[in-house]
């Protein structure tokens, strides 16, 4: 099999993929009798036609770029973290005990902070699988998912039963004072009035950079990018798996937990239960959409923000087409993305060989 | 005297003296812009062993994988018995009576023996009924044609000669009267490979076809009745195996004349640089495979270790090199001792002044991936760049001499490693572990899967290190690369050294005998159907026909 042209496997294959998931998830509309065309304008207008609906667009969006660039830094390094759900809950009480700490302090301060102390608890977190990995050989994939399970019974536990302040009827954390909680943009861009998109969406742009570079600018990128290509290779070249195992999953842990400084820091202002809501497992269809590549991921994240943004608004705008019926159509975006990716790749890379001899013969 | 077609004469004299199992008429198959095989005409007489040789590369697996049905040839005919056929299928061929062992057996690791025989040949949806049958089948098929195998036997406990009975068993089990068998002996042990040639003698005396792929023109000579060379995609030519000579194969095969006798000087040993001793080391599952190997290498010397593969050669190497841990003993580089705490030991060891191409360049010395300028830094990315950053431009400028260096093709440092031929990623290894001038070189297997060209310019770059006043420990499963480029042997056998051996009067009955565990093997008398020409297996083992013998026996 000859192998896809780099554009056609970056840009085309994901392209046709959307296509195609939008394409069945349009005969399921017409199924029910919506007008698909119309359901995609409303999703379109909820996610980038005014102000406030963009700026949700947006703060999904940041969620999902964390939680991509996680699931593609363990993947370079051959490990399937699928555990920045957890991460990212865990992170969250890095988040909101060093804000409650510091409860009163400038947003100046406290912002900084929330990033080392959230990312300490969420690389905690992925330590743990990693360190098993390394030393005792328990897949990352089993001890990630398992991990996904205690962070939700021990975060339930501490917030109802320690974090909860008395006399709270909700499960939750006191709150963040305004001037702690990482600054949202409406107070500087009028255009995002009433939407919860803040700081922390330069910082997972800085991250996707910052990434880009890691990987395939520096040594350690190179490192990692041996050891998941070829872990024999990397022991010869004098590289320790074991180390680079725990480093790598730590730092996968480290961005999970930026959905936490997202979140709790920037929008609740406190720690809610469950707050991370799937945002994790979402990084997983991001991160094979977008080929572990930080622009990919960058535009998957995107896609997946507008989705989210726009099946609110089509749920809100079409009584006929149900909340369930939005998750079926982002189920069937990641299911063509992620789990049926390469479907097209063989009848793609037949289509674009047998053009090439007719050219290239002569 | 190449002619691309057998000219008709050729062709009718076949068909005259043998019916034909197999023809092959114009076949032609393109991928992409490669023409992978031109024109091939190709007749294969019944009841015989048919040789088919050629470089990497020559078109020889396109070829058997259009006859087994897995591609399609873009035009030609194939004729199986005579009758035209178009092969679809892999299922389709085994119709016809054509089956195939390939190099990697396709055998699930966790079954037993019939269970591997009848998958995908069951009766019905109840296996009782067809095990039975199959088990009766077996039993006549071991007593007919010396496949002993117990039936009952869980795959992964066989050894590697077992499996491949296995897989020819499944072929047989499945009607096939003719066998492709790809590279057969490449895993094989020389006792496993005298079994499988008594094995293919037995099946062509019951009038079964075989099409031999080898690349090893000993195993040519010795079995086969009719041998076809193939270069660059065509055939060149069909020969009666007992009317050609290795060296015209060779010369046919590579197109022109091959002289691959090394020239070097006598060696001028200096200090120690590799002191290994009383070294104990164990494998993955921590069975001890070297037990107790002392030994040093002087700057400007070739120790070169002998023996036949299995016996410890690849844990000593993977040991020094830093990759596996030592159970006991000290390994001393340059007079230090070499720490291998940890799994990064290889580092180490390349910072006190070592440089390893390992045995296997796929699995280890390479990251296929990886475009071919990452590869000429993998292990040494540490000195380019001072900071965090990888200094790319330097690697490249690193790549690029590299590449001009070792003429490495084609010279392109942003190709993907696993698009070049196996000649040239080993330059890409050789490359990179020998310009980083190290004090101590140690290699394995430094031309496995290369082609004849190549062979002589690896080895001159060998000699050219010692001549620089390198330590160079050289590890081959090659007896005559060994005594061709080594200064002295040490034969390993079951992880101890056995014996050393001066190159030049070393007496190749005397090393057999040590590298296939003393003198209790000579006493074996060769079964039936045993190759002809040398008297004992231990000889046949020695007299490989190495690139050295060739040039000896080359008519011209």
């Amino acid at each position: 099999m000859t192998p896809l042209p780099r554009w056609a496997d970056v840009v085309l294959l994901p392209l046709l993929n959307v296509v195609l998931a939008f394409l069945v998830g349009g005969l399921i509309v017409l199924a029910v009798g919506q007008n698909p065309l119309q359901a995609v304008g409303i999703m379109l207008y909820g996610a980038f036609g005014y102000g406030s609906g963009f700026g949700y667009t947006l703060y999904y969006t940041t969620d999902f770029i964390f939680a991509g660039l996680a699931v593609s830094l363990a993947y370079h390094a051959g490990l399937f973290n699928i555990g920045p759900e957890g991460q990212a809950y865990v992170g969250g009480l890095g988040v909101i005990l060093i804000g409650l700490a510091l409860n009163g302090t400038h947003w100046a301060i406290v912002f900084p902070l929330m990033i080392i102390c959230g990312g300490a608890f969420g690389a905690l977190w992925a330590f743990v699988p990693g360190y098993l990995q390394a030393k005792r050989g328990s897949h990352v994939v089993i001890t990630t998912i398992l991990f996904n399970f205690i962070a939700t019974s021990m975060m339930g536990f501490l917030i109802s039963r320690v974090l909860k302040p008395a006399g709270v009827n909700s499960d939750e954390s006191a709150p963040l004072e305004a001037i702690t909680r990482v600054p949202q943009l409406r107070t500087f861009i009028e255009l995002f009035k009433n939407s919860p998109v803040n700081l922390t969406f330069f910082l997972a742009i800085i991250a996707l950079v910052f990434i880009y570079w890691l990987i395939w600018r520096t040594k350690f990128g190179y490192a990692v990018r041996a050891l998941g290509q070829n872990p024999v290779a990397a022991n010869y070249a004098g590289i320790s798996n074991q180390k680079m195992i725990m480093i790598v999953m730590a730092m996968s842990g480290v961005l999970a937990a930026m959905v936490a400084v997202n979140n709790v820091g920037g929008v609740q202002g406190r720690l809610i239960l469950n707050f991370v809501n799937g945002a994790g497992f979402v990084g997983i269809a991001v991160a094979f959409m977008g080929r572990g590549h930080p622009v990919g991921v960058g535009l998957s994240a995107l896609l997946f923000g507008i989705l989210y943004q726009g099946g609110q608004e089509l749920a809100f705008q079409m009584p006929g087409i149900t909340r369930e019926m939005i998750v079926t159509i982002q189920a069937l975006v990641i299911l063509f993305t992620g789990a049926m990716g390469d479907m097209l790749r063989a009848p793609l890379a037949r289509l674009l060989t047998r053009s090439e001899p007719a050219t290239g013969a002569k | 005297m190449t002619s691309l077609h057998p000219t008709n004469a050729q062709r009718s004299e076949g068909t005259a003296a043998a019916p034909l199992a197999i023809e092959l008429v114009g076949i032609n198959k393109h991928f992409g812009p490669v023409h992978a095989n031109r024109d091939i005409h190709l007749a294969i007489k019944r009841g015989t062993v048919h040789g088919i040789v050629g470089e990497n590369g020559a078109g020889k697996s396109t070829l058997m994988s259009i006859l087994y049905g897995f591609y399609t040839a873009d035009s030609g005919e194939i004729r199986v018995n005579g009758t035209p056929a178009t092969i679809t299928d892999s299922r389709h061929a085994l119709a016809l009576g054509i089956g195939m062992v390939h190099q990697h057996f396709m055998l699930v690791d966790n079954f037993s023996v019939l269970e591997n025989v009848v998958l995908g040949a069951e009766d019905s949806a109840f296996l009782a009924p067809t095990l039975n049958k199959a088990r009766t089948q077996l039993k006549a098929l071991a007593r007919d044609y010396g496949l002993e195998v117990d039936p009952d036997a869980i795959i992964e406990n066989l050894s590697v000669g077992q499996q491949q009975r296995v897989e020819i068993l499944k072929a047989l089990y499945r009607g096939a009267e003719t066998l492709i068998l790809d590279e057969p002996t490449g895993v094989l042990t020389p006792d496993e490979a005298d079994h499988l040639f008594r094995i293919l003698g037995k099946l062509r005396e019951e009038g079964k076809t075989i099409i031999l792929i080898t690349h090893k023109l000993r195993e040519i000579m010795a079995i086969t009745d009719e041998v076809s060379v193939m270069r660059q995609g065509a055939m060149v030519k069909t020969l009666t195996t007992s009317e050609t000579s290795p060296g015209e194969l060779a010369e046919l095969m590579v197109g022109r004349r091959v002289l691959l006798r090394v020239e070097k000087g006598p060696a001028s040993p200096g200090k120690v640089l590799l002191d290994v001793q009383d070294l104990v080391v164990t494998d993955d599952f921590k069975v001890p495979r070297v037990k107790g190997v002392s030994f040093q290498v002087r700057a400007g010397e070739i120790v070169g270790i002998a023996g036949v593969a299995g016996n410890g050669q690849s844990e000593l190497l993977e040991s020094i090199a830093g990759m596996r841990d030592q159970l006991l003993g000290t390994i001393r580089l340059n007079g230090e001792v070499l720490s291998l705490e940890g799994d990064d030991g290889a580092a180490r060891a390349r910072t006190a002044g070592l440089a390893h191409v390992p045995e296997d360049r796929l699995r280890m010395g390479l990251v296929t991936t990886f475009s071919e300028w990452e590869n000429s830094i993998l292990g040494y990315q540490h000195s380019y760049g001072d900071g965090p950053g990888l200094d790319i431009a330097k690697a490249r400028q690193t790549a690029e001499e590299y590449i001009k260096k070792f003429d490495i093709r084609p010279p392109n440092i942003d190709l993907k490693t696993a698009n070049f031929s196996g000649g040239n990623q080993q330059k890409i290894v050789l490359a990179r572990e020998m310009e980083r001038n190290p004090d101590v070189l140690i290699v394995g297997q430094p031309t496995r899967g290369v082609d004849i060209g190549a062979i002589e310019f690896i080895h001159n770059q060998i000699i050219k290190m010692r001549d620089a006043g390198k330590a160079i420990l050289l590890v081959s499963v090659e007896l005559d690369e060994i005594r061709s480029l080594a200064d002295r042997i040490l034969v390993i056998f079951d992880g101890k050294i056995v014996g050393e051996a001066d190159p030049a009067t070393a007496d190749e009955t005397e090393l057999g005998l040590l590298m296939t565990g003393s003198h209790a093997s000579s006493d074996k008398t060769p079964g039936p159907g045993t190759l002809p020409a040398h008297e004992t297996p231990v000889q046949q083992t020695l007299v490989k026909m190495s690139p050295q013998d060739l040039s000896g026996k080359d008519p011209n």
